[in-house]
């Protein structure tokens, strides 16, 4: 009933399918000195799915956060059904019929489907809410969208396949003509991905427009009309669905523009530092299962190692078990010859087993502490003399880590939240690194941080395996594992799928990790 | 253009530092004007002796509130510090009157020294036991303290039976005279117990800025996640902050009865609030990581010499309450503003300073 009306406006305005409905032109945006887009042009078609393919970093969310209004661009304008519009809350975006889903859903889980579709929206009759006429409504959207879910269904009992569709009833609700999915795959079991497919395909025959982003390249061409690549922040390709195929969007996604560097050489490696024994990491939620499943690995002094895998292949699992945080079921750590699986986080730290964690927000900053207390935070032992610190070797400490990781600051008193992603990146890189470690982890290292940023840390990274440095390092960028690492592992289910030299291609690798059609 | 734009954009630096400074040094400067304004409204307000008075009232709230910053430092709250200051002073009320020892036949009469010590040991465990259903039992600190609200007054109430212990002086014949030093005496002309407050402030502001365990707190209130990567022992800095939470509180439960020379079960009642209130009126923030000791300690002097001088000018008990907690409100509210525009401003100016530096490293 809602679509009806939907489509009825499509008409109104004349869009017929396949034009563009939601355009953005020359769109740029720049964060402080980063500039995470550069003159952008991008269409969503009418009643088809547009996806938006690029690796992690490449402006694609950036994009998506300013056709959706959560965040306003730079420079350039938006043109819905030709006329230029300006958003300036989610909320302007809705009312013209534009929604978005988030990859982190935003549901309240201790309300049932009915409140959370209308929450903020509430149908309110003479007696107060009018909780019939609302759950009608909830079942109807339940009806078209083919899923049996009843209106009365806390949240927290679906899975979170159903959880998604009730996104969807709720952006539906809202009249919305053009739905911007975020990886909505990410989290789905394969038969409720094939649920949300044919829950797309219905959308579409109803006249809703779709901006699809996925990292799962194969799933995302199954449903595709139009694909746009993004890289660095440009629009690097764009070609219909018929035109195209993985092999295309992979040349464009990854490019071969930007050197990262390569494996450092010339130097003898040391014994082995790391040794990872039949590691086996249970899941979080399901103690039964394990996410790290009898996984062994060695790594020697001076070697760059780097993980492969997508997502919940177990990579940060494996690292934060590796360095204390979470035990492991199974299994033993060796940091050079000995035995440290039952060492508490500080006492690894002490040793000379660090990690850096993959969200520097959550895990890696202290964000009340200023640039200098963040830094030294993990080497406090260095500059205590007669359990008082000495601010001078503190300063030296800090000083001397500005200087090593290169992180432009006006100095050590400035507020952590004052410096850029890569900045803090560093930071947190510079931290461990201050402990004077042996082997150094790095969980996603590039994670949200530029180009720029990248080169620079893994520049660091070389230097240090050089200086005899045992380092490893996840990465969901394919790019990535063909620069500094001597050797790559793809992990794929919580073990390891395959081992590659510095010679592998990227098309190797991707099938390895699951992610490509020709595997 | 650019010449009209600098004197104005100089004007509003200036004024933005002003307000600036205003704010963070917010708790001093109501102090002064709450030493004005009742300076004015009574004569003997402002006078040598009225001053000591009032800081003997001080040092319970300022003891109480340093323990109290520790523990909100680290994004925890302790409610159970006015029942162990009644719990303390019962316990070291029972330990003058003596202790039978029934085996032998003897009543043990300890000295005052071993006494307060016995007390702060008693404060320990207390906090002990709130520190390790906090730490290791991740029972939320609200909660845990609160049952340890119940359970300490409780203790006191049974100790005593209800009653109180009056003759805390001694005698000279048991050898253990002297308790009511602490709280009565005066060394160089000010009370023992307010020197007892300075000397726990020294070495708790020391603690907090010298020590790794005072960068410890701050980071585990901070971002506790953060904290544990970096190899802070969390647990254990949980543990210890609650710890010295209970002891500051025998300490102030020692001093009060001292000064009373008596320890009844229902003193300190609701004090929990006032240490809380002081922490906040210095400008700690509830969510952990922001505060010190020396704003904590002019919170706690606001807080006492606000109530007093409302005692003294003859202002009702009930008006007395009405004004407290608009005070603690209000810095609250300024607590949000501060925080608010804190970490703007600050990201602004830092922000600038980069640019500058890279354009003139640029310009080499």
């Amino acid at each position: 009933m809602l679509h009806e009306q939907a489509v009825a406006d499509n008409n109104l305005a004349g869009t017929t399918l396949g034009e563009p409905i939601l355009s953005a032109r020359n769109v740029a945006k720049s964060f402080g000195s980063v500039q995470a887009l550069k003159e952008v042009n991008f269409d969503v078609h009418c009643g088809q799915v547009t996806t938006l393919f690029g690796e992690n970093g490449a402006g694609k969310s950036t994009l998506m956060k300013i056709l959706s209004g959560v965040i306003q661009p730079t420079s350039g304008e938006i043109l819905l059904e030709g006329t230029p519009v300006n958003f300036s809350s989610t909320t302007d975006a809705q009312e013209l019929g534009i929604s978005i889903i988030h990859q982190e859903l935003s549901l309240a889980p201790n309300l049932n489907v009915r409140d959370n579709i209308f929450m903020g929206r509430e149908i309110v009759g003479a007696g107060g809410v009018d909780f019939r006429e609302e759950e009608r409504q909830a079942q109807l959207l339940m009806d078209e969208l083919d899923e049996p879910i009843h209106p009365l269904t806390p949240v927290e009992d679906l899975r979170v396949g159903q959880q998604q569709i009730v996104e969807i009833a709720r952006a539906l609700s809202t009249n919305s003509r053009i739905l911007i999915m975020d990886e909505p795959t990410s989290a789905l079991s394969a038969s409720e991905v094939e649920v949300l497919f044919r829950v797309i395909k219905d959308l579409k025959s109803k006249g809703v427009s779709i901006v699809y982003i996925s990292h799962h390249l194969e799933e995302a061409l199954q449903i595709t009309d139009h694909a746009v690549v993004l890289r660095d922040g440009v629009m690097t390709a764009y070609a219909e669905r018929k035109d195209i195929d993985l092999e295309w969007i992979v040349r464009n996604m990854v490019g071969e523009g930007f050197d990262l560097g390569s494996a450092p050489l010339g130097y003898e490696m040391g014994g082995i530092a790391l040794s990872l024994q039949d590691v086996s990491v249970p899941d979080e939620a399901l103690p039964e299962r394990s996410v790290v499943d009898g996984l062994s690995l060695d790594v020697r002094a001076g070697e760059i190692v780097c993980i492969y895998g997508l997502m919940g292949a177990g990579r940060t699992e494996l690292l934060e078990s590796v360095a204390g945080r979470t035990p492991m079921s199974n299994g033993k750590v060796f940091l050079k010859g000995e035995e440290v699986s039952q060492c508490s986080i500080a006492e690894r730290i002490e040793k000379g087993l660090v990690l850096v964690p993959e969200d520097r927000q959550r895990d890696g900053l202290v964000q009340t502490m200023s640039v200098g207390e963040n830094l030294s935070l993990a080497s406090i032992g260095a500059f205590t003399r007669k359990l008082m610190t000495s601010r001078e070797l503190e300063q030296d400490v800090v000083d001397s880590s500005i200087r090593k990781v290169h992180i432009k600051t006006s100095g050590g008193e400035a507020e952590i939240g004052s410096l850029s992603g890569g900045n803090q990146q560093k930071v947190v890189i510079g931290k461990m690194l201050a402990t004077d470690p042996d082997v150094v982890m790095l969980d996603e290292p590039s994670r949200g941080i530029d180009i720029g940023a990248k080169a620079e840390v893994f520049k660091l990274l070389s230097e240090g395996a050089r200086q005899g440095l045992a380092v490893v390092f996840s990465t969901s960028e394919v790019g990535e594992c063909l620069s500094i690492p001597h050797r790559v592992i793809v992990m794929r289910k919580g073990r390891i799928s395959a081992e590659f030299g510095p010679g592998v291609t990227k098309e190797e690798i991707m099938a390895a990790s699951g992610e490509s059609v020709a595997a | 253009m650019s010449d009209l734009e600098k004197p104005s954009a100089k004007r509003d630096g200036f004024n933005i530092d002003m307000v600036r400074v205003l704010l963070e040094g917010r708790a001093f400067f109501a102090l002064i004007a709450i030493i004005i304004v009742f300076s004015i409204l009574s004569p003997v307000y402002f006078s040598v002796g009225n001053f000591l008075t009032m800081s003997s009232h001080v040092a319970i709230f300022g003891l109480l509130g340093i323990g109290m910053l520790f523990v909100i430092l680290t994004g925890g709250i302790d409610l159970s510090v006015g029942s162990t200051l009644a719990l303390a002073g019962v316990f070291a009320g029972f330990l003058l009157e003596g202790v039978p020892l029934e085996a032998f036949g003897v009543v043990i009469y300890p000295s005052v020294w071993v006494v307060v010590v016995l007390t702060c040991a008693l404060g320990a465990f207390v906090g002990a036991v709130n520190g390790i259903l906090v730490a290791y039992f991740r029972v939320p600190a609200f909660v845990a303290t609160l049952g340890m609200l119940y359970v300490a007054r409780g203790a006191a109430l049974l100790m005593t039976d209800g009653l109180t212990y009056n003759k805390l002086g001694g005698s000279p014949e048991l050898g253990n005279t002297g308790f009511d030093w602490l709280g009565f005496n005066k060394l160089f002309g000010i009370p023992v117990g307010v020197l007892i407050l300075l000397a726990v402030a020294v070495v708790c502001m020391l603690a907090l800025s010298r020590t790794p365990f005072g960068r410890w707190v701050y980071s585990t209130g901070g971002n506790s996640r953060a904290a544990e990567l970096s190899g802070v022992p969390v647990k254990r800095v949980k543990l210890s902050v609650y710890m010295i939470s209970g002891v500051c509180a025998a300490l102030a439960g020692v001093v009060l009865a001292s000064q009373l020379t008596s320890a009844g079960p229902t003193a300190g009642t609701t004090y929990e609030l006032t240490a809380i209130a002081a922490v906040v009126i210095g400008g700690a923030s509830l969510m952990g990581g922001r505060g010190s000791v020396r704003n904590t300690l002019l919170g706690a002097f606001v807080i006492g010499f606000l109530a007093d001088g409302l005692v003294i000018i003859g202002v009702s008990a009930y008006w007395q309450m009405v004004f407290t907690g608009s005070v603690i409100v209000f810095a609250v509210l300024l607590n949000s503003v501060q925080y608010g525009s804190k970490r703007k401003s600050a990201k602004s100016a830092d922000k600038e300073k980069v640019s500058a530096k890279v354009s003139k490293a640029q310009a080499v």
